[in-house]
């Protein structure tokens, strides 16, 4: 029997082609997966901790916003990326970043050494008027930050202990107390401490880089 | 379409969002990818889908009512989607930012959609199933896979929910996910059109059915295989960068097969060509394929990526898809479908005329736009002084793309226009006519199916 003829089975017979591009199709991603969810080599590295309360729900807010649209958080090891923005990435600086958010677009620049370059009050005035700070910003502004509470929705203690449940070292302590440590904040407050948060980890030696 | 043109005049004048939140840059990029990808990418595959099927199978839908559950549902889930994403409800993988509630929503239409589809050919009077059909079962099955593996998180409120991958290991995940939802949905999808419309407009069969096989199955197994190339130089292991490289250069052989395949068919009704509206879109459409599959495996080799990767380039890149290629030959396949299913003829091929020149020229100045900003910034940003110093300032590099982006949005008005110019010209088209009625033909013998051997 040639290919031809094996083929015309396959073709006749819905069931086997559903199994066939089920089959073909899974090769692919399963050799590329699999390994990384059971050798799970990512180790944290010295100095990434889980995010605090505030910072946390910082990071929510800047998902929300779509920030990852136009600003990476992924310094590749390329020279001139290594001079503008310091020190290459690390896996094991995001084994807490739910989802990640490396990015694809650099519309503005990238933003994971962004962490005390600038005061909060500078990250303030930038994201409720970017053009006050930064004449030739592109970025939109984001005066509702202020308007809003970070907690409005009263459920940082849930986003903390679902992340809990998927494996962040949380206490029961720190759960307990954190909507107390976030309610005075408003979003801006803690989308800066998001942002504040996002600095070169300085246990990383860079030569013996992880890409 | 129009939210695209929108955020893309936001990147000229980025205060025209009037601090609204629903107007902002972030939120509407994501109504505009999800608007283009699900609302009018898989509305058009389902349409097509569900009218070819049974025009290949020679018998009538599986379940009627259920084929209407999902084209109605489907709406109602792109319609919901759409609003949650307005709403600030991210789950922030890109092309898969729908959170939980429309997640599942999603899978339920797709599982139905399955069924009748399946269903169908289950209960075909012709014994081979065509090859549209395989393009079609790929995408109904993979981007089943892919949407539930992608997709699993912990809810955490109805509009937020973490997923269950994180870092490096989600970026791999994602990456498969968003590399063959372009491979599967955008790719296969439409190739399941393109086997089923351009044979029909041409009225030749496919040229070789022996290539279509060996494409498929090459184009099924290796796209899978190229999504670490959005990976590169990113913090994942350098084996599954190569992998996804050498992957993503193998991918241009089945893609260009099909290519060959389809130019092929063509060839044997050149004077077609001059006159026939739809058959005009569907073979432009076909040469942005080639464009933009020959241009894909290039900017996966690692070093052609660290110029273009995070840059315009990948937009222009993406767009020659998604204009070039999906839009076109969807507007190709609704200038066949629409004047055959009023049982009439279309309203003014002068109109279509236009659609087709500005549908190429906004692709076209769409294109070179995003090449000429992406190739900059690519290289500026690399660029080192005598000294080792960098050449420019990030904001230096930013500012000089204002040319580029008024470019851009001046493509995105002149490609809109001549959709608009189409829905006109079908509106008046349809006006007043009642939807044609066809008889199912007789069975067929095997020696006289639609395909050449």
């Amino acid at each position: 029997m040639n290919a031809i003829d094996l083929h015309r089975k396959l073709e006749e017979n819905a069931g086997l082609l559903i199994f066939g591009i089920l089959f073909v199709s899974a090769i692919g991603g399963l050799v590329q997966i699999l390994p990384s969810i059971f050798q799970d080599t990512v180790e944290p590295t010295a100095e990434t901790r889980p995010y605090t309360a505030a910072e946390l729900l910082g990071r929510d807010i800047y998902i929300r916003e779509g920030c990852s649209t136009c600003h990476s958080q992924q310094v590749r090891p390329l020279l001139a990326e290594v001079i503008r923005y310091e020190a290459p990435a690390h896996a094991g600086e995001s084994v807490y970043d739910r989802p990640f958010l490396w990015g694809s677009k650099r519309t503005g620049p990238d933003l994971s050494r962004v962490g005390e370059k600038y005061s909060d009050e500078w990250q303030r005035i930038h994201l409720l008027d970017p053009r006050a700070v930064v004449p030739q910003s592109i970025m939109p502004a984001y005066p509702w930050l202020k308007r809003k509470r970070a907690n409005s929705g009263n459920d940082i203690h849930l986003r903390m202990r679902a992340l809990k449940r998927l494996g962040h070292p949380y206490t029961e302590e720190e759960i307990a107390q954190a909507p107390e440590d976030v309610a005075g904040l408003t979003e801006l407050d803690a989308l800066v401490a998001y942002l504040q948060s996002l600095k070169i980890d300085t246990s990383v030696d860079p030569s013996e880089g992880d890409h | 379409m129009t939210a695209g043109v929108y955020i893309a005049l936001e990147l000229v004048i980025p205060t025209i969002d009037f601090g609204q939140e629903w107007l902002s840059y972030g939120r509407l990029r994501t109504l505009h990818t999800n608007g283009v990808i699900f609302g009018f990418g898989v509305t058009a595959l389902m349409g097509t889908a569900f009218y070819s099927v049974q025009r290949t199978c020679h018998v009538e839908l599986f379940s009627p009512r259920l084929a209407w559950f999902c084209i109605i549902a489907w709406q109602f889930t792109v319609l919901a989607g759409g609003i949650s994403l307005l709403a600030g409800w991210n789950a922030g993988k890109e092309y898969a930012e729908l959170e939980w509630p429309i997640d599942i929503l999603i899978a339920v239409v797709w599982v139905c959609f399955g069924v009748v589809f399946f269903g169908t050919i289950a209960k075909r009077r012709v014994k081979p199933i065509y090859v549209s059909n395989w393009f079609y079962g790929a995408l109904i099955i993979v981007i089943a896979m892919l949407h539930i593996v992608n997709s699993l998180a912990i809810p955490v409120t109805i509009s937020k929910s973490y997923s269950l991958f994180a870092g490096a290991q989600d970026a791999v995940v994602q990456w498969w996910y968003g590399h063959n939802a372009v491979g599967f949905l955008l790719t296969g999808g439409f190739l399941g059109m393109l086997y089923y419309f351009l044979p029909k407009q041409a009225d030749r069969p496919i040229w070789s059915y022996r290539l279509s096989i060996i494409a498929f199955w090459a184009f099924t197994y290796s796209y899978i295989w190229a999504g670490p190339h959005h990976l590169h130089y990113n913090a994942i292991p350098d084996w599954v960068q190569t992998l996804g490289m050498v992957m993503s250069i193998i991918l241009l052989a089945p893609s260009w097969a099909t290519m060959v395949n389809a130019v092929m068919t063509v060839s044997g009704a050149p004077q077609k060509l001059k006159t026939d509206h739809s058959l005009k879109f569907i073979v432009l459409a076909l040469a942005f394929y080639g464009l933009a599959t020959f241009e894909g495996p290039m900017m996966a080799i690692k070093s052609v990526n660290a110029v273009s990767h995070f840059t315009d380039w990948t937009v222009g890149h993406v767009h020659s898809g998604a204009l070039g290629w999906n839009a076109l030959i969807t507007f190709g396949t609704f200038y066949f479908l629409v004047p055959r299913l009023f049982n009439t003829q279309l309203y003014s091929k002068r109109l279509a005329d236009i659609h087709f020149w500005l549908a190429i020229s906004g692709t076209m100045l769409y294109v070179l736009s995003m090449w000429g900003a992406g190739i900059s910034q690519g290289l500026l940003w690399l660029s080192l002084g005598d000294l080792g110093e960098l050449s420019y300032g990030f904001r230096e590099i930013m500012a000089s793309m204002q040319p580029y982006y008024i470019l851009r949005v001046i493509a995105g008005v002149v490609f809109l226009s001549g959709a608009v110019l189409m829905f006109y010209n079908f509106f008046l088209t349809i006006a007043g006519r009642k939807t044609a009625t066809v008889q199912i033909p007789q069975p067929m013998s095997a020696s006289e199916r639609p395909v050449a051997s």
